[in-house]
């Protein structure tokens, strides 16, 4: 087995061992699903400003974006923030393998544990709730890619410039709240005032949910959102590699 | 050619200089301690050596290779052991040295070492589980795990007990027996004196005196001690350096 792929592989087991941490990153989506489903009145009911969409299928691909957002400020900035402090880094480096290897397996267990957390909470609207499949497949996986992309480069960037392990943390949540009323947590698809969104449309996350929000109910991403979350994933992956400290 | 070799080295951090001029060489098969106070440059001279610092000027020659050119082939023969660095909380100690064993071309065993270290029976427990001691253990064996022909140790034995310091000597003089050449960092004149086959003693950035532990006993005039210790000798090389 490659260095890498070892590296992986106790990176994946280290995660699954911190129950608070795989609580919010991966049973969470769903169990905010549930909860809305059996709890909020009307999200169950075809609504006339949806054109007859359930609220609930609005509210699907909006939790998913919310996933993207906790997995990267929370559970990814954490991490390397307090691998960094804790000499984890630099340890690496004095191996034959770069401590690059360390942040890609972090990225990559990351999204694994987004993309279970994803599935789970579609499970559980499909068959709890019949929320129906995504209109536009295709435009769904490339908004969802796209938006994760985005925001892990962001997560590396906060990691990259912080300057201790408290400090990524601070920042990530500082990021994360306002990033998920731009995202329509609170303010789900047409109920979006016409300010925010615009706003919005140049945020990571907010371009993300509205793009993905979009191929649900079977349109293409528009190229605006597309273009916006490919920029960031360019500019600030680019400034995050330009200014990691290692130690 | 020496294992190490260091020619006037200099580096300094702002306006501050942490290595002023130092030279040293170190021969293959030897324990090459590096003693001196609290700032004298100690570490920053030996992170230029495993290449995790550019020095301002001087050479480094690590096997005849340039640590910060040649950096994948001296990382292959080079263990080090970091003050002060830790691992995640949630690791076992056999994952981290299976993991770390994994990166070098040609590992030791890494079952017969963590046996070596006394941590055969810790093997399932996780690293903030271990105690100051077996955290220590686990560091060095992290530094051998990968057979290299030189080892550099920062800092040995801290936060062992009079035992696992003694078991830990034993441990070195067997990896030198193996012919592995080691460069010790230490604050501890017994570990000095029993362990090293020659010391470099640094004070303020430059090296003041190279020679055997005993030597530099014999060597040593202190005033009003009629019998010098190891520290006595050093204390008076070192001090004089610091007014």
């Amino acid at each position: 087995m490659t260095a890498l792929a070892k590296i992986i592989r106790v990176e994946a087991k280290l995660f699954l061992r911190d129950p608070v941490g795989m609580f919010f990153a991966i049973a969470f989506p769903a169990l905010l699903i549930l909860v809305l489903g059996l709890a909020m009145p009307g999200i169950r009911e075809p609504a006339d400003e949806l054109d007859g969409r359930l609220p609930l299928e609005v509210y699907l691909p909006i939790t998913m974006t919310l996933a993207i957002a906790t997995v990267t400020m929370m559970t990814l900035v954490g991490v390397v923030g307090s691998y960094r402090e804790r000499g984890i880094l630099r340890r690496l480096s004095t191996t034959p393998v770069s401590p690059t290897a360390l942040l890609v397996a972090q990225v990559a267990v990351n999204v694994a544990a987004l993309l279970v957390a994803c599935g789970l909470a579609w499970l559980v609207a499909a068959t709890v709730f019949d929320v129906p499949p995504p209109g536009n497949a295709v435009g769904f996986v490339l908004a969802f890619t796209l938006g994760a992309s985005a925001m892990c480069a962001l997560a590396l960037l906060v990691a990259a410039v912080t300057p201790s392990a408290r400090a990524s943390m601070g920042v990530g949540q500082l990021i994360y709240f306002p990033m998920m009323f731009f995202a329509g947590v609170w303010t789900p698809g047409p109920q979006m005032p016409d300010l925010v969104r615009k706003i919005a449309d140049f945020t990571p996350l907010g371009a993300a949910s509205l793009a993905v929000q979009d191929a649900w109910a079977g349109s293409w991403p528009t190229l605006l959102h597309l273009a916006v979350m490919v920029a960031f994933t360019v500019v600030l992956g680019g400034l995050a590699a330009r200014y990691f400290r290692w130690e | 050619m020496p294992v190490i070799e260091v020619r006037n080295l200099r580096k300094q951090y702002a306006d501050q200089v942490a290595v002023a001029d130092v030279s040293l060489s170190v021969d293959e098969g030897e324990i090459f301690g590096l003693v001196g106070p609290n700032g004298a440059g100690k570490t920053t001279t030996v992170e230029c050596i495993e290449g995790l610092r550019t020095a301002d000027s001087g050479t480094v020659r690590v096997l005849g290779l340039d640590p910060r050119r040649d950096r994948a082939a001296v990382r292959q023969k080079l263990g080090i052991q970091l003050q002060e660095s830790q691992l995640p909380d949630r690791i076992k100690v056999w994952e981290v040295l299976d993991l770390y064993s994994s990166f070098y071309p040609h590992p030791a065993d890494w079952r017969a070492l963590m046996d070596e270290l006394g941590l055969g029976p810790k093997r399932n427990t996780v690293f903030a589980k271990l105690s100051g001691g077996q955290k220590q253990r686990l560091s060095i064996a992290l530094a051998l795990v990968g057979n290299p022909s030189v080892a550099i140790l920062d800092e040995l034995t801290t936060g062992l007990d009079p035992q696992a310091r003694r078991d830990t000597w034993e441990l070195i003089r067997h990896v030198r027996d193996r012919g592995v050449t080691v460069l010790l960092v230490t604050h501890f004149m017994d570990e000095a004196e029993r362990l090293c086959d020659r010391l470099a003693v640094v004070a303020a950035g430059r090296v003041v005196a190279v020679d055997t532990p005993r030597n530099l006993i014999a060597g040593a005039q202190v005033p009003g001690v009629e019998r010098p210790t190891l520290e006595d000798a050093i204390l008076s090389l070192t001090s004089a350096r610091s007014i």
